[in-house]
């Protein structure tokens, strides 16, 4: 157990507020099993994924966010935000993370975690 | 010996003559034109659209002065003719110059009907005819301001919408009830009048001018309201009188010529004198007065043939429709209204699709026609009343438009492909369906602009385009190159151009307003059209537009280049390629503190730091900006570098001092956003050490002065740089290169280089605008100026000092709980 109320121990575990996300934007997570980006589409959407592009391991997290996807800043490979699926002639697919969204608050699922980790 | 025609006016009804004569007859007469205005023939109707902001002047000219040239016609610009000596066949005009005829030929046109009210001379009470028209009222609009449009009619809405597109508060006043009352029944009107208010124009119906009221200013009297006859008030800075035309036969009545409400003439076209042909809105053809232009063009046809000795050639009158030029309000008419006994209607409305469909038929004939918001059909209905078939075959489903009429309903291709070849595509240009075909066939045409080029169907009021496109569609199937024009990117089919032009017509301030306003196919835009509209809204607007970093590619919101492994690079600008001791052992500190993996010189003499990470990023600006270095900008659609020679300062062929001028530059253009990124180089003489030839912009000095040089580029493609001009002094080559490159800021498309909007635009235009013209050549400046006022911020420093929060760290590490569990 960690000295943390936290930790990685319970099943949601609290990563910032939903407002220090920015609209058609995103902030990034790091976590045991590589960095989570966190997106908000410019409806409010929230949304977590692998901030790894599956092409060549860009940053998603840094790319144009436009209606309910981003697009990679390395070499402009589009992801839908809800499937993590590539769209266009791409094939590909990024790992999406549970989120939850409560008082403000935004969560990670501490399993999805866990199983990334194993993975 | 040719002989010899004068002509009497110069808009569409004498262009058509004079282009049909000559391609009948060529060289059988030498031509003289006078033309009331100082100007060359111009597609009139496309007035609205001008005022609009949609087009410009240079879009809606029909003959330039090359086309008179080639011709060997002699126009004289600006001459009015104020008489004709019929006995010794010579015309005369304002100024005093004198023509002889052999035949002659009045197109004098119409004149705008002014309500003969109190106040109705005044200052600012303008019509809406010709282009110092639309002059007049694009100045009145530039500071805001009140509009008045008296006259709810095809020609007042049109205004109305234009003004309002220019910025203007705009009242329509319309004497009856419900607005375009000849065509449209009052629920219909009402469906108009709630679109014309949708726009922002305030309609006041049942309004009756009492006059026109002014107050003084700078000594004299303008407009400063219009006065209704219920005594209301309604304050306006322009009054724009479209209640009518009527012809303007005034020289043909003064030279003895028969002349009732328009000049008389039979069906050839001549007046009561057999060597004097009128034609276009002027005249009166069997009782008849057109203010149209498909009527004018079939007048002009027949007077051709009558000149080139085609005896068989007559007019017969014209059945005529019209379209509303107003964008996004689609309306229809044609034909006749008036209510008679034995005359019957069909009406169709959609209220939840805004539709309204109204057809007078008497007779089993139809003899008119109005749709409103679905104007699909026009044509085909247009052509049934033309041709005055019977329709009481059609009669149950006749409303509901030809795809209904063959029983089966047709996709609009096919529906094109059913009509048939006498069926009349271009109203402007009376163009049938089976020239078109012809054409396609004979010339193997394949584009709009073919088809335009061949035919003129669709190059006059643009509004049969649609069908014209199908048209080839049908006859040449896949082989039909569709846009000329590359749109932005799949969000639009609108080009980079057009959405430039449409931003700052309809004064868009944001990127979803454009996105709204042009009818932006997805949501949120997308990695292609963003960026592009961010730029031209910044450009559009400088220091109004709150620029939208979500909107930037990663690098230009970071202020550093993103490197394959996430990490970035840091480049920090050295003025000119100089640097000092203290600059460089800065840079050191930095290399050791921040155990920068790599330092590298670039091509535009810089240093470049790889391998920093984005949490360290506002650290190292910070050491940087300490020593006195801001960020070099190497990482954007902005001025990049300015490379230097050692120039006169220290090299022995040095002409000028090269260093110095380029850090001038740099220092007075950095900072600036640009369509693409922008390079530059300073040689000292022409041995060009700093390679200023394949540079965007770059200056050659030799011992007179400077060359400079534009459209270089050493990339993906090599182009060797073309001289713009030379210049003695620094001073004009600094204004000149701060000229070129304010003219790319605001003409260039999006991630187009200097050498491709050069290639597009042509050195000439260039040119002519940075050299030539110098009042031009200092606006330019000026402008840029203002930009720099508010662009020329170190982001480094921005970020540094907490601006433009963009935050640098995770929202949150979860690694240090894991390894704490």
């Amino acid at each position: 157990m960690t000295h943390h109320p936290a930790g990685l121990s319970g099943d949601w575990i609290d990563i910032g507020a939903t407002d220090d996300v920015p609209r058609e934007g995103a902030r990034v997570v790091r976590t045991p099993c590589g960095e989570v980006a966190v997106f908000r589409t410019a409806a409010g959407d929230l949304h977590a994924l692998d901030n790894r592009c599956p092409h060549r391991g860009g940053p998603l997290a840094e790319g144009i966010v436009h209606g309910h996807s981003v697009t990679c800043p390395l070499h402009n490979w589009v992801f839908d935000l809800r499937t993590g699926k590539a769209q266009g002639a791409d094939e590909g697919c990024v790992r999406t993370m549970p989120l939850k969204i409560e008082g403000g608050r935004l969560y990670l699922a501490v399993g999805a975690l866990r199983a990334a980790v194993a993975a | 010996m040719p002989e010899r025609l004068v002509v009497i006016g110069n808009g569409m009804a004498a262009g058509r003559a004079i282009e049909e004569l000559i391609a009948r007859a060529p060289g059988r007469y030498a031509i003289e034109i006078f033309g009331a205005e100082p100007r060359v023939n111009y597609n009139r109707i496309l007035l609205s659209p001008v005022l609009a902001g949609e087009k410009r002047y240079e879009d809606i000219l029909i003959h330039d002065d090359a086309w008179y040239a080639e011709n060997g016609i002699r126009l004289h610009k600006g001459r009015e003719v104020v008489h004709v000596d019929r006995s010794r066949k010579r015309v005369v005009a304002a100024d005093g110059t004198v023509a002889e005829y052999d035949r002659l030929l009045i197109a004098t046109g119409s004149s705008p009907f002014i309500v003969p009210v109190p106040g109705s001379t005044l200052k600012g009470v303008v019509t809406f005819r010709d282009l110092d028209d639309v002059g007049a009222m694009v100045a009145a609009a530039k500071g805001g301001g009140r509009a008045v449009v008296v006259g709810g009619g095809l020609l007042g809405l049109e205004a109305a919408a234009g003004l309002r597109a220019q910025g203007m508060q705009v009242t329509v006043l319309h004497l009856m009830p419900t607005l375009m009352e000849r065509q449209l029944d009052t629920a219909a009107g009402y469906l108009l009048e709630q679109a014309v208010a949708a726009r922002g124009v305030t309609v006041v119906t049942r309004a009756n001018t009492q006059a026109i009221l002014a107050r003084e200013e700078g000594g004299e009297e303008r407009v400063a309201a219009v006065r209704l006859d219920d005594g209301r008030e309604i304050p306006a800075d322009i009054v724009v009188m479209a209640v009518g035309i009527r012809p303007n036969a005034t020289l043909a009545k003064a030279i003895g010529l028969e002349v009732n409400r328009g000049v008389l003439v039979d069906d050839f076209m001549a007046t009561s004198d057999p060597d004097i042909l009128a034609v276009g809105e002027c005249v009166e053809h069997r009782g008849l007065c057109y203010g149209l232009v498909a009527p004018l063009y079939e007048m002009a046809k027949v007077a051709a043939a009558r000149l080139s000795g085609d005896p068989a050639a007559a007019y017969t009158g014209s059945v005529t429709s019209t379209k509303l030029k107003v964008t996004g309000i689609d309306l229809f008419s044609a034909g006749d209204f008036a209510e008679g006994r034995d005359r019957e209607e069909i009406v169709l409305r959609d209220a939840g699709r805004s539709v309204y469909k109204r057809l007078v038929i008497q007779q089993d004939r139809l003899v008119g026609a109005v749709l409103y918001g679905d104007t699909a059909d026009g044509a085909w209905f247009f052509d049934l009343l033309k041709t005055g078939a019977s329709v009481a075959d059609l009669r149950e489903t006749l409303i509901f438009g030809q795809g209904f009429a063959g029983g089966t309903p047709l996709d609009p291709t096919a529906a094109v492909a059913a009509l048939p070849d006498e069926a009349e595509i271009c109203g402007c240009n009376g163009v049938c369906k089976g020239k078109i075909i012809a054409a396609i066939g004979e010339k193997g045409l394949t584009t709009l602009d073919g088809v335009r080029a061949h035919t003129k169907a669709s190059a006059s009021c643009g509004s049969c385009t649609g069908l014209v496109e199908k048209l080839i569609v049908a006859t040449v199937g896949d082989a039909y190159t569709a846009k000329t024009v590359a749109p932005v990117c799949g969000c639009t089919e609108l080009g980079h151009g057009e959405v430039r032009r449409l931003i700052l017509a309809k004064d868009l301030k944001s990127i979803p307003a454009v996105m709204q306003e042009l009818g932006w196919k997805s949501s949120g835009g997308c990695v292609k059209c963003r960026p592009a509209l961010n730029y031209y809204l910044l450009a559009a607007r400088p220091g109004e537009y709150v620029d939208d970093a979500q909107s930037r590619f990663v690098n230009e919101r970071l202020h550093a280049n993103i490197q394959k492994d996430g990490t970035y690079s840091v480049v920090p600008r050295m003025w000119g390629g100089v640097t000092s001791a203290k600059e460089l052992r800065a840079i050191a500190d930095v290399v050791d503190k921040f155990e920068v993996p790599m330092v590298k010189c670039t091509g535009g003499q810089r240093i470049d730091l790889l391998g920093i990470r984005k949490e360290d990023l506002p650290a190292v600006w910070r050491d940087l900006n300490a020593a006195g270095m801001v960020s070099g900008h190497a990482y954007g659609k902005a001025l990049r570098t300015v490379k230097t020679c050692v120039g006169s300062e220290w090299c022995r062929f040095g002409t000028q001092d090269s260093t110095g001028l380029g850090i001038r530059l740099e220092k007075y253009l950095w900072g600036s956003w640009t369509p693409a990124k922008v390079k530059l180089a300073v040689s000292g003489c022409p041995r060009n050490c700093a390679e200023a030839t394949c540079k965007d912009i770059g200056i050659v000095c030799v011992d007179s002065g400077y060359e400079i040089h534009i459209g270089g580029a050493a990339g993906l493609d090599i182009k060797g740089t073309v001289v713009l001009t030379k210049v003695a002094g620094d001073g004009e080559a600094v204004a000149l290169v701060t000229a070129v490159l304010q003219l790319y800021r605001e003409q260039g498309y999006y991630l187009e280089r200097i050498y491709k909007w050069l290639a597009r635009v042509g050195l000439d235009v260039i040119r002519a605008q940075t050299v030539d013209d110098l009042a031009n050549r200092r606006a330019l400046v000026e402008r840029f100026e203002l930009s720099q006022s508010f662009a020329q911020v170190d982001p480094w420093e921005e970020r540094v000092s907490g601006a433009g929060a963009v935050p640098f760290r995770p929202m949150a590490d979860l690694s240090v709980l894991e390894a704490a569990q």
